[in-house]
Formats: C-alpha cells, sequence, structure tokens
C-alpha cells in the first residue's frame, strides 16, 4: 500500500501532532478503520524503525547520564525553554528553563513513564454532583461518566498490554474484565510497605503497570533492570505506546514525521482545514486533512492552539499538575535494592477517598471538602541522582557506601488531586522563544488551599506508615514548597509532578469549555484534542491512561 | 593527555576533583577518570559522533552486544544545543535566540585559573578554602564529578566500573535484568 503523503493536493484523513500515548492510540484505532494518518513529532525518533516498523530501536540503554542528566528524551530545555511564574505579581516569569517537561520524543510520554496507569474512580467524573463546588475552585461534572469510559479503558488496557489484579485494590473503579497481564514482582522495600500499611488499616495493591509482566504483543516480559522512571526501556517491555505506534505503522495507513515541529492550525475560519509545520530542514510547509487530533499533551496543546490565533477565553486555563507529598524515611538496618523492579510496584488509594478524619481536617481548614491521591511506595535506585545529595570532600564515599538517601530510605509520594482554578493557566511567554522562533508555553500557577490542607493532612499519615516499618527517622516535603514562606510571600516551585492536565476544558457548554464530549474543539468541529488538556478535573490518579481512554472513545466516534 | 583542557588546567581539575571525592579504603575520583568525564564533555565535539550520548541498548558487562561505545550521532538541533551549552554562544545570532549564554569551557578555563596556579601544591585544607570560596563553580565540578564518578565507564569516569563496585552497585544491567527472587527478597 501507498504510503499517505499529504504534500501535493492530497489531504490525508487525519494529522496527528504528537505521538505520546494519546496521539498513539488514536493512530491505532484511526488506521484500523483504513484512515490515512501522519504523525507530527516534534522530538527525535529512538522508538522504532519508521520503515520496517516490525523492529524496535536499540537506542535506549541503562544510562544515568545519557537520560537524567544529558535530555536524551527531550525537549532540552535550551532549544525549547518554558517558563513559569505564580502569578503576575512575579512578572513576566521568574523563571526560564526546564519546568517539568514530559518526554518529547517518539512515543512521547509514555517512553520515560514507570507505567503506572490506574483508572479514576467513578466519582471522579461527577465531583461537583458528588461532593459540590469549593470555593475559588472551577470544579465541574465531566460531560461523560465511568460507566462511558469503562469499555475504552479495558480497550486500551489491552492495546497497551497492562498487568494488574482485579481483585487487588478493594476501593477500585468496577471492572468489565481482568487485567490483560498478571502483576509483576514485588519489590523488596514494597513486601515491607505494604505489610505495615495493612497493618494501619490502608488498602496497598499490586500497581496497574504498562510493563509486560509475560510476553505480550510480541515484545518480552520485563525483567526488573530499575532503571524504569525516567529511562527508555531497553527491551521494549513497556508498551505504551510502542504497541499501538506499531501496529498503526503496520497497517501502511500511517506515517511518522520526527523532528518536526508543527507551528500552526490552518482553518478556512469554520474548519481547520490542516497545519503548517516546520520539518528538520528548517523549510515551513504545510499540509491538509481531514481532520487535525491535536495530541501535544495539556503545555504543547494549548501553546499550538494560541500560536493558531484560536481565541477562546478558557484555552490554557484550568491548568492542573498533582500536588506531591513526599514522606521519606530512613532505616539503618535494611538495604532496599530499589534498584531493582520497576521503580513503583506498589500504591494506596485510602487518601482518595473521604474518611471521617479527612473530613474533618476539611472542616477545620475551612473546606468543603477534602482529597487527596494515590500513595506510591518506591525508593530512589540511581547513584549519580544520590551522590548529588551529599555534601563534597572527605565525607563523599562514606555516604555513598553506607547509602542513607538511596539505598536506606523508603518513601511515599501521594499524587493529591489539584483543583482546577481559572488563575491557573499556560499562555505564551512575552519575550522568550524557542530555537525556531516561536513564543515559549509560560506556566502561571499556585496551588488551592484544597491541595495545602490535603497535604497537611495526609503527610503525617504516610510518615506513620514509615515509622511503623521501622524508620529511625521521617521527613515530610511537597512539591510545590509551601506558599507560606518564611518571608511572608508566597514562594512557590514550578510542580515537579509529570501529571499535566486541563488547560483545554471539556463540556457541553461552549461558555465554560473549549471542547465537547468527543474532544472536538467547539469552535472548530473537525479539530480533536486527544490527551489531557481534556480533563475537567485531575482526579488523584496517574492521568496516561484515563487520557488513552478519552483518546479511544474520540477515536471511535472518528470513524463511526 | 587530555582531550580540551591545557596539561595544566587538567593538572589542577585533577587536584580539584580529588578533594570532591577523595580516596579513602576504595579510589578517589582521581583514579576513577572524573577529569576525564569532565575533559571529554569539554572536548565532547573533538570526536566524531561527538561524546554526548552513548549508545544502547547494552553495555555487554552483563551479556548483550555491547553498544555504549557507539557515540549517538546528534541531529542538527541538539549539535545547536550542546555546542551552544559546552563553547557558549560566542556571539552567534542562532545561539543567542533568548540571549546570551557562557559556555562550559569558558566557566572551567575561568574557575581553573582563579583556583590559582599554585592550586595542586596547596595543603588541602587551603584546597578546600579555595573551592569553598569559589562555590558556584565548586558545585559546577561537583555535579560532573558525581556523574563522571557513578555514569557508565563509556563516558571516561568510573573506569573499569570502580565506583559501583565501591559502592556494591551493580551499574546498567540489561540484558540479565533482576530474577523475581532478587527484586522481591532482603
Amino acid at each position: 500500500m501507498d504510503r499517505p503523503r499529504g504534500i501535493g493536493g492530497v489531504t490525508v484523513d487525519a494529522i496527528i501532532v504528537g505521538s505520546g500515548p494519546g496521539g498513539s492510540t488514536v493512530a491505532d484505532i484511526l488506521t484500523a478503520a483504513g484512515w490515512s494518518v501522519v504523525i507530527f513529532e516534534k522530538g527525535r525518533n529512538h522508538l522504532i524503525d519508521l520503515e520496517h516498523p516490525h523492529r524496535l530501536a536499540d537506542d535506549f540503554s541503562n544510562d544515568e547520564i545519557k537520560f537524567t542528566n544529558r535530555h536524551f528524551l527531550g525537549p532540552d530545555p535550551f532549544l525549547e525553554p518554558r517558563t513559569f511564574r505564580t502569578g503576575p505579581e512575579d512578572g513576566d516569569h521568574s523563571f526560564v528553563g526546564d519546568v517539568n517537561s514530559i518526554p518529547s520524543t517518539v512515543g512521547g510520554g509514555g517512553t520515560h513513564a514507570d507505567g503506572k496507569v490506574p483508572r479514576f474512580r467513578e466519582e471522579d467524573f461527577g465531583l461537583l454532583s458528588t461532593y459540590g463546588p469549593q470555593p475559588g475552585a472551577s470544579v465541574a461534572d465531566w460531560p461523560l461518566t465511568y460507566a462511558d469510559l469503562e469499555p475504552f479503558y479495558a480497550n486500551v488496557e489491552r492495546r497497551i498490554g497492562v498487568s494488574g489484579d482485579a481483585a487487588a485494590n478493594p476501593l477500585a473503579a468496577w471492572r468489565s474484565g481482568p487485567y490483560p497481564m498478571p502483576p509483576g514482582p514485588s519489590m523488596y522495600g514494597a513486601v515491607l510497605s505494604t505489610a505495615a500499611a495493612e497493618t494501619l488499616g490502608y488498602h496497598p495493591y499490586p500497581a496497574p503497570g504498562a510493563t509486560n509482566s509475560v510476553p505480550y504483543d510480541g515484545r518480552p516480559p520485563c525483567n526488573n533492570c530499575g532503571f524504569c522512571a525516567f529511562f527508555g526501556c531497553p527491551i521494549h517491555a513497556k508498551g505504551d505506546p510502542v504497541a499501538m505506534l506499531q501496529r498503526a505503522l503496520m497497517t501502511g495507513n500511517a506515517e511518522i514525521r520526527p523532528e518536526t515541529f508543527v507551528s500552526r492550525i490552518r482553518t478556512d475560519g469554520r474548519r481547520a482545514t490542516g497545519v503548517g509545520f516546520i520539518g528538520p530542514d528548517g523549510v515551513e510547509r504545510s499540509m491538509d486533512a481531514r481532520y487535525v487530533v491535536v495530541a501535544g499533551g495539556a503545555v504543547e496543546t494549548p501553546r499550538l492552539l494560541l500560536l493558531s490565533g484560536f481565541d477562546h477565553p478558557l484555552i490554557g486555563r484550568h491548568l492542573m499538575v498533582h500536588f506531591q507529598t513526599i514522606a521519606a524515611g530512613g532505616f539503618a538496618d535494611l538495604r532496599f535494592h530499589a534498584e531493582r523492579g520497576r521503580a513503583v510496584t506498589h500504591l494506596h488509594d485510602d487518601a482518595v477517598v473521604p474518611d471521617d478524619a479527612s473530613r474533618k481536617a476539611a472542616t477545620q481548614a475551612g473546606l468543603p471538602w477534602m482529597r487527596g491521591g494515590i500513595v506510591e511506595h518506591g525508593g530512589p535506585g540511581l547513584p549519580i541522582l544520590e551522590a548529588k545529595l551529599y555534601r563534597w570532600g572527605p565525607t563523599h564515599k562514606e555516604n555513598m557506601r553506607r547509602s542513607p538517601l538511596r539505598d536506606r530510605l523508603w518513601a511515599f509520594t501521594m499524587q493529591g488531586e489539584d483543583l482546577p482554578v481559572a488563575t491557573n493557566r499556560i499562555d505564551l511567554d512575552p519575550t522568550v522563544r524557542d530555537v525556531r522562533g516561536f513564543p515559549v508555553a509560560r506556566y502561571t500557577y499556585k496551588p488551592h488551599q484544597h491541595e495545602l490542607a490535603a497535604s497537611a493532612h495526609h503527610g503525617p499519615r504516610m510518615a506513620a506508615i514509615l515509622e511503623a516499618m521501622g524508620a529511625e527517622w521521617t521527613s515530610v516535603a511537597t512539591s510545590p514548597g509551601s506558599v507560606e514562606g518564611p518571608g511572608g510571600r508566597a514562594s512557590v516551585d514550578a510542580p515537579m509532578s509529570r501529571h499535566v492536565m486541563g488547560t483545554v476544558r471539556m463540556g457541553e457548554d461552549p461558555a465554560t469549555s473549549v471542547a465537547d464530549s468527543n474532544g472536538c474543539l467547539h469552535q472548530l468541529s473537525n479539530v480533536v484534542i486527544a490527551d489531557s488538556s481534556v480533563f475537567v478535573t485531575s482526579s488523584g490518579y496517574g492521568p496516561t491512561l484515563t487520557l488513552a481512554a478519552l483518546a479511544a472513545r474520540f477515536a471511535t466516534a472518528m470513524v463511526s | 593527555m587530555p582531550t580540551w583542557l591545557t596539561i595544566e588546567e587538567y593538572r589542577t581539575l585533577t587536584a580539584v576533583c580529588e578533594r570532591l571525592i577523595p580516596a579513602d579504603q576504595t579510589p578517589g575520583a582521581a583514579e576513577a577518570g572524573v577529569p576525564d568525564y569532565i575533559d571529554g564533555l569539554l572536548g565532547a565535539f573533538s570526536f566524531d559522533p561527538p561524546r554526548i550520548w552513548a549508545g544502547g541498548s547494552f553495555s555487554g558487562r552483563h551479556g548483550g552486544q555491547p553498544g555504549f561505545a557507539r557515540f549517538h550521532r546528534l541531529a542538527a538541533l541538539d549539535e545547536l544545543a550542546w555546542r551552544t551549552r559546552i563553547e557558549g554562544s560566542l556571539g552567534r545570532p542562532e545561539r543567542e535566540f533568548n540571549g546570551v549564554v557562557v559556555g562550559l569551557q569558558e566557566r572551567y578555563r575561568e574557575g581553573l585559573a582563579a583556583l590559582g596556579p599554585d592550586f595542586c601544591d596547596c595543603d588541602p585544607d587551603e584546597q578546600d578554602l579555595r573551592l569553598r570560596s569559589l562555590a558556584t563553580f565548586t558545585q559546577l565540578v561537583y555535579d560532573h564529578s558525581c556523574e563522571g564518578m557513578y555514569g557508565a565507564p563509556e563516558y571516561g569516569g568510573n573506569r573499569d566500573a570502580v565506583a559501583w563496585s565501591g559502592i556494591g552497585f551493580a551499574g546498567d544491567v540489561e540484558p540479565r535484568g533482576w530474577t523475581d527472587h532478587e527484586v522481591s527478597e532482603a
């Protein structure tokens, strides 16, 4: 079959901007229905042989220098910086550089994730009707329910290949079937921390993982190398999103164009007609398409809409980033060897569901309700990161051998629900440019009181589990840091979590949302947003599986 | 012979690295080759392909075809980024779209000079005093020393994986990986 070529008068069925989990899911479904698809990816390709897609690339490796110190998965903060400020009081921006960037590479964020892919709970799609409003936040129901999305959750779990135990989590939403694969092995530290959590009444369970536990889809099972979170998988045991891209390419209906930046969506005023793009040769060109699917993530997607001159006042607003609360404990008599395994093998969801204690804490904080997020059981595994934490000099090597901040440390990270606030937003920075000369994305962000109160409530509870495990010391930190700075003035760092959501809010009313329940822009119905930009609320769960399920739903609507 | 530094600079850098990560019962930064890691970064573009990203998928230390020593070719934009980071923007418009960039080469050349021509001959206390007085430069060298010490040996440091064995870390383990038993047991 001829490869689709959109140049020279040929119109492709769909252009997809971004090759991460959202764009790949759409490509998988459209190409299976016979649509011609061109996927534009601004990053390089280190994932797949584009000419012989049954072959996967051999570029990923257990290399801490390349992945976490030299921007191998991109974006390079020199070429594509972002800017950050807490509010207009900071001026144009207070920071320029790497602001929680998700990889810019073929495969997007799926390449570096350690692949925890939980579903949301039923009430995550109806926060307003379940719990009611929050002052200062735009809490709203999604325009679809868990029941609407469940078939697509099950569908993308099979497409990606997800391992898990359907009976293990009593707090999980209902499921129509089992996971495609059983869970992989528990990390030693998680064996201990789940036992401690259970004695305190929590409900830990094996994290649903987008990593093979058995051979699946022609790819091998994970062999626990430990270079997982922030690393590409050398043996391609992570299915997200390589499985979808490989399948899409094998139909012969798809083409991936790496190192190609889409700089604008072209329209005739009523509909999108295609995109303008800049390829590796630096030349600007355009391509026509019946549909434009935007899947650049919740920062780059609104940036592209703004670069295209789209003027809906809510584009970029309601930016949400999970509020991380990290409780760490030190154990003089244990070595956790967290460099073996999939970075995080266990979670518990108890902080997601309000109980009497959290309701009381909410009341004391003056909030109508409060929710935390999933708690990840994990430890740091790699030595360069550790070494930089110690002082230089004669104590350095003794610290590295004793390893109080790596091998003897275990931690819980809560990915706390972040309420949608209209002033938290992505817009175009007024002065900073990317290497191609386009304005970069600017974060304006500070947490709502809800996140701070939920963190203050759940942080000590996570530390108590570490104490029950036998920790000699515990400490609790947050990202972003508290707004109650010592100098009085708010001092908030850019959030570290890569779980970025909102910014192209979905809903039925064009006055209060940008996209409809099929991901189509209200203003241009053949522009489909297929990433976490459309999230109405953030939940306390990692966004990947939900954004892939939404992408599957949107793509299915496109072809039917 | 160093790739980019002068012999004198390399000698000073070696003394600096050894103060930052001194030898005790196991080798320190000097013996582990950390100065070669840093010199290799400063002179990365003396090699073709440049020594920025080691190759994959395996090093050969735990089986598989060794691929780390085959460095990746850089796309044009990545070459621009890494040349700018290393060499500085040098007044070239294509490197200054967000302003002037001071490169690592200049920071090392000036930092090492500021430590004084007699740095290698000073006693350790005096060396530490000078390092503390140049805190920003010292932090830069320390960050790079941690990378060189505990990163893959193909980048020039961690010679024969000596730093990994010194802390009981296996390093890159693909394609062997770890067995389920090794993951779940103490």
